[in-house]
């Protein structure tokens, strides 16, 4: 039996987001005969753009800031019992999610990566643990329906477009689209910084790895070497190391330099999540196993605490 | 207010190298360093942080085996009032929803306004929070980076979004949160404070005190079961450079030379 699945799509400022497709292929690599329906909840734009790859778009009128409180109240109104769900394992995904396969009485499987098929009303697919170090094969029991969050490029989208799907109005089916106990206030945006990280060509990154503050100094004493500005992974920034503005990932800033060095940093979908524009990644970890290595161009696998002072030097005499 | 924090125990990622044994059903788990997890630690220090403002108590509640008390006495040292101890045979294998229903019985015995989890564990899920939420039909947030309290029937509280932007909301108590890292700075704790808790009774309450249905939770009501561990293909993979620290360097410097990456 071919099963009936669908795509949550994420958009802002009125254009889909980049998962729209990627869930397309995810949907097909669960089932490639099953019939795969988008649904957006958000404006007309959206969902004639989407309904170019999608040849069924579902459509919820909602034109306020997208609350998942708002937006699970809906969706378990407007889905068919049993429904297999996709959602991008985003900030909003994580937000909605959980609670929307309690509320359906469904399954719930977070960040996917891979699918492999299903077995008996068993999917299998493949997740991370230990953010990237290990992989698990792990078993979903889809025969009640299931809600998935799937990771953001883990699904190369195709470039067939031209589905010329139909658009179909769910509102009336979606009952009160009003906020009740929680409200939406405002959006306070990222403080910016004293160095755009954004517009650098040779980005030299610090992790947990670095296990001091003290220790920075040897950073911003390569980047000055090397001519290039000083980012980092996110735990620098939770313990107050370094500012906001130098954080790279999803929960940071997207940089696209020409060389990335990965100094202490382990790996994490959500660090290597803000790097784009392929750059030439340079790692250094002192653990062979560290999940960098496979994004990197080139490893070393060293302490950056004796590493990098060393390097420094041999930068700075060849100068 | 009245806070419940639920907490896990989790390997320390800092502090070891997660291998896989040699048939691929566990990682190696003899000399692994456990710890709380990271995210947990935030929202214990949140919730002290809340309670020494506004009054009241702070419970962490854990679902695991004997072992998990310790994780209940560090986040005691740190200051919480109170460790509960949800321990059963028939908790073992729990997935996501296993955990939540267990979790939601214990907070249905209490009257809590606030309860926190982390924004995710070991394995990444950031589930629990919001499967708690709704079985209990409170409002949930996740990803949470700031909270005030407005009065007793409501707080402010941002989530931190995309590109590290935050998103406000006023939402009713009670409710759940999922932390963020980075909310606040957890304080330190020393082996005195461990001392200073370790002989405080936590009280163990099992399926039978929790009135839950055995078949419910555990291994055999769980959707989703990971059937083994695999080291992930290498993507493309990384030259590894080998050689003495200087030929390593040596070559590096030539890489970052043709790449641009020396101005
Ligand atoms: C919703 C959400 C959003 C997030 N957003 C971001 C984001 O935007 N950016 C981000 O970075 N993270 C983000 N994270 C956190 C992310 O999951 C990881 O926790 C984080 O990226 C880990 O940072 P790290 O690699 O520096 O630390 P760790 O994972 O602890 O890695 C430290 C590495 O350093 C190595 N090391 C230790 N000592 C040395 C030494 N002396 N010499 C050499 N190597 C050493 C270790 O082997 C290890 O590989 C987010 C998490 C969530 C839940
Ligand atoms: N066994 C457990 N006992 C208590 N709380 C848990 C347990 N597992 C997960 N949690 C809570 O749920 C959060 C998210 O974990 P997870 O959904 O497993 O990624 C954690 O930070 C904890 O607050």
């Amino acid at each position: 039996m071919s099963q009936q699945i669908f795509a949550y799509i994420a958009h802002k400022n009125g254009k889909a987001d980049d998962t729209a497709l990627e869930l397309l292929v995810a949907a097909k690599k669960i089932d490639s005969s099953a019939s795969v329906t988008a649904i957006v909840a958000g404006p007309d734009a959206v969902c004639s753009e989407v309904a170019a790859s999608y040849k069924e778009v579902w459509k919820i009128g909602i034109d306020a800031y997208p609350n998942a409180e708002v937006i699970r109240r809906a969706l378990v109104k407007v889905l068919p019992k049993g429904a297999i769900v996709l959602a991008p394992h985003d900030t909003f995904g994580m937000d909605l999610c959980p609670g929307l396969s309690v509320k359906l009485d469904s399954a719930y499987l977070a960040d996917a990566v891979g699918f492999e098929g299903i077995e008996n009303g068993k999917l299998k697919v493949i997740r991370q643990e230990y953010s990237g170090m290990v992989s698990t094969h792990v078993l979903c029991d889809i025969s009640g329906g299931a809600v998935i969050t799937v990771r953001a490029g883990s699904f190369k989208p195709d470039e067939a477009a031209g589905a010329g799907g139909k658009v179909l109005d769910k509102t009336g089916d979606a009952g009160d689209l009003s906020e009740t106990t929680r409200r939406f206030l405002e959006i306070v945006e990222a403080e910016a910084g004293d160095v755009d990280i954004t517009k650098s060509e040779i980005l030299v990154s610090v992790g947990r790895g670095i296990e001091d503050k003290d220790n920075l100094e040897m950073i911003s004493d390569l980047a000055k070497a090397v001519g290039g500005d000083v980012s980092c992974s996110r735990p620098i920034v939770d313990a107050k190391w370094l500012e906001k503005a130098r954080q790279v990932g999803t929960s940071g800033k997207t940089v696209k330099p020409k060389v990335y060095m990965a100094l202490g940093i382990s790996g994490s979908f959500q660090h290597m999540g803000g790097i784009k524009g392929n750059p030439f990644i340079v790692a250094v970890n002192k653990n062979a196993k560290a999940p960098i290595f496979q994004f990197a161009d080139v490893g070393v696998v060293a302490d950056i605490l004796e590493f990098v002072p060393e390097l420094t030097e041999k930068v700075s005499e060849m100068k | 207010m009245e806070i419940l924090v639920c907490v896990k125990r989790v390997p320390d990622t800092s502090e070891n190298e997660i291998a896989i044994n040699k048939s691929g059903s566990d990682i190696v788990r003899d000399d692994l360093v456990y710890s709380v997890n990271e995210w947990d630690n935030y929202a214990v220090e949140e919730a002290i942080q809340i309670r020494d403002k506004v009054g009241g108590a702070v419970a962490v509640v854990t679902v695991g085996e004997q072992e998990s008390e310790e994780v209940l006495r560090r986040e005691m040292a740190m200051g919480a009032d109170k460790g509960i101890l949800l321990s059963d045979a028939a908790f073992k294998g729990s997935d996501g929803k296993g955990i939540a229903s267990i979790l939601k019985a214990e907070v249905k015995k209490g009257k809590y306004d606030l309860i926190l989890t982390g924004a995710q564990a070991d394995d990444g899920a950031g589930q629990v929070g919001g499967m708690l939420a709704a079985m209990l039909d409170y409002p949930y947030a996740s990803l949470v980076n700031k909270i005030e309290v407005i009065n007793g029937k409501k707080i402010k509280i941002g989530r931190e979004i995309e590109g590290g932007n935050q998103e406000m909301s006023e939402i009713a108590l009670p409710c759940v949160l999922s932390i963020q890292t980075g909310i606040n700075e957890p304080r330190y704790v020393g082996i005195r404070g461990i001392r200073k808790v370790a002989s405080v009774e936590i009280p163990v309450h099992g399926a039978g005190d929790l009135g839950i249905a055995a078949a419910a939770v555990g291994e055999g009501g769980a959707k989703v079961k990971r059937v083994d561990y695999f080291v992930p293909a290498l993507g493309k993979g990384a030259e590894m450079l080998e050689g003495s620290t200087e030929e390593i360097i040596g070559k590096l410097i030539e890489m970052l030379k043709a790449k641009g990456g020396i101005k």
